[in-house]
């Protein structure tokens, strides 16, 4: 029998999945690049005329009776928003999920398991349904205030639901099972013998931690970042939610466009920016891990 | 003798650390099972046990066509998804590299790189131009969408599955004078039975879980559970919604359950 090559048949195999693909989601995005470069309709929709108007619109804005042309403060603070809260929900998810990954991966075997099912039950459980759960948490008669006055720390209850607090919180407890699996997988690959020969040469448990295990388990900081960054920035449901309509971040802001702003231009092109910055992180993931691989070759 | 307490994998602090991000986690989610129950009309005040939440979402037709609408998407995403699925997994395991695989994983895999946000709005308007164009509307335009993110849910652990699989049964039986046909019928299939099945399973859930791409792309009256549940966050959280969502809490549960149990490595 004549052996086709793994090539074609590889390619074969996989085209209706590519076909599938390309008409739920590839092909789509090339038509937004398109939308990024024409004027928007009256009521919704796009005029066939070529214009970067759209993309002028992103940063700057025109004044409707000088013409004069300033900053468009507005976006610019939905950016520097939607950009420091992701930086910080990954920063709190690695400040937790850190020390939970080392807690499951140094559990015996048998009971490893256990600890790391309880870590995908909120990892698989609908966003929605977690969010809703954080708001009844952080809500002016909710737990969090509940907690606070009976520990005395406040008298009365905080606002806390419809504040950047608020989605920060949603987001740290919605993203930290995607921090702490990569960081699990790093840590149950490490070879604890480093650590003993570690303090063999004298070093102190921060020398230890610091030079020893954050070095090798990096490529799983590094994995956990990015999976905590990339969706936090482009977060919809969360910030929706718990941030109410004025602390929009940029998937709300995009979605506005589409919406009540009706301009599509406009919310294709903060799309594609949006995909950029995205693409970006990506990069520099791979990046950062192939070096790694290097480095790190023998451990 | 080390002392008894110093271990060196211990770091101090971390055991109590991990110990609050694990009531953290659960805190909220036991906080809403618990209100599910809330006699009260109120979200807020405990007024006692009672199922009436249950009875009252059981009830609302609203509901009820929600579910059937999630539960048709689902289950018609999670096959179309697994069967295109399975068979680029065959095409791109064990064959060793060939030119353009890299491509295929990456366009494969593309769903989870791409923000949600960002699909959802190219989505909507291309959906959007083919319904002005043909007119016609019905629930192909989600599956379709739905079919799409599930790919990469449904491929890797039906790839795994196949990366760790011998390879020298299905030598054997080519030896045996077996068909290639033969071979994937009564060797290959039944050995990936497992990762297919679990595929199947994450794909489905994953469908069930949409909020973004759904909103997007729905048409007037296709809400499904997760976007009927957004809209009625629009006007007050009534205890009917924290039924719903520990239902479907419930149902995710024991599907995730059912995937570890086939994922589970033997031995």
């Amino acid at each position: 029998m004549a052996r086709s090559s793994p090539a074609r048949t590889g390619w074969l195999l996989s085209t209706p999945a590519l076909i599938l693909l390309f008409i739920g989601a590839l092909g789509p995005l090339a038509i937004v690049v398109v939308y990024a470069f024409l004027e928007p309709g009256e009521y919704s929709g796009v005029v066939w005329n070529f214009s970067t108007e759209a993309w002028f619109r992103v940063f700057f804005e025109r004044d409707i009776f000088d013409d004069t042309v300033s900053m468009a403060d507005a976006h610019l603070t939905i950016f520097w928003r939607s950009v420091k809260l992701s930086l910080l929900t990954t920063f709190i998810t690695f400040v937790i999920g850190f020390p939970t990954a080392w807690f499951i991966a140094t559990r015996p075997p048998t009971q490893r398991a256990i600890w790391l099912f309880l870590i995908t039950i909120p990892f698989w459980t609908n966003l929605l349904i977690r969010t809703f759960a954080i708001m009844e948490v952080v809500r002016n008669q909710g737990l969090l205030n509940s907690f606070l006055m009976w520990t005395g720390v406040i008298g009365r209850p905080l606002q806390i639901l419809y504040t950047d607090t608020a989605v920060l919180i949603g987001m740290a407890y919605v993203y930290l099972p995607l921090m702490v699996l990569p960081l699990f997988a790093a840590i149950d690959r490490f070879d604890f013998k480093l650590i003993e020969a570690g303090y063999d040469l004298y070093a102190s448990r921060t020398k230890v931690l610091r030079r020893v295990i954050l070095p090798i388990v990096r490529p799983g900081i590094v994995a956990g970042s990015i999976l905590v960054f990339v969706p936090s920035l482009g977060a919809y449901v969360t910030p929706r939610i718990l941030g109410g309509g004025k602390n929009m971040m940029i998937g709300n802001f995009i979605e506005l466009q589409f919406g009540q702003g009706r301009n599509w231009p406009l919310g294709a092109a903060l799309s594609l920016i949006l995909l950029l910055i995205v693409l970006v992180a990506l990069i520099a993931y791979v990046r950062v891990t192939s070096n790694d691989g290097g480095r790190d070759g023998q451990t | 003798m080390a002392r008894r307490d110093f271990s060196v994998s211990a770091l101090p602090g971390f055991g109590t650390i991990a110990v609050i991000a694990f009531v953290l986690l659960y805190a909220p989610i036991v906080t809403m099972v618990i209100y599910s129950f809330n006699d009260s009309e109120s979200v807020a005040l405990w007024g006692g046990f009672s199922t009436r939440w249950y009875a009252a979402a059981w009830e609302n037709t609203q509901v009820q066509e929600a579910t059937i609408r999630s539960l048709i998407i689902a289950v018609s995403a999670a096959l179309i998804a697994t069967t295109v699925a399975t068979m680029a997994a065959l095409g791109t395991t064990r064959r060793g590299k060939f030119k353009g695989q890299t491509i295929i994983y990456i366009m494969i895999n593309q769903p989870l790189m791409v923000p949600e946000i960002v699909t959802a709005v190219a989505l909507l308007i291309f959906f959007a131009a083919i319904k002005v164009a043909t007119g016609i509307q019905g629930l192909g335009y989600l599956i379709l969408a739905h079919s799409a993110f599930c790919v990469p849910f449904a491929y890797l652990p039906i790839r795994a599955r196949l990366e760790g699989m011998d390879m020298t049964l299905e030598t054997a039986a080519a030896d045996l004078y077996a068909s290639p046909w033969q071979t994937f019928r009564r060797i290959t299939l039944p050995l990936l039975a497992p990762g297919i099945a679990a595929g199947a399973m994450l794909s489905f859930v994953i469908s069930l879980d949409d909020v973004i791409i759904t909103e997007f792309v729905k048409s007037a009256g296709q809400d499904t559970l997760p976007t009927y549940m957004l809209g009625q966050l629009r006007r007050a959280v009534t205890p009917e919604v924290n039924a719903i969502s520990t239902a479907l809490l419930v149902l995710t549960v024991l599907l995730l359950t059912a995937f570890f149990l086939l994922t589970r490595r033997r031995g």
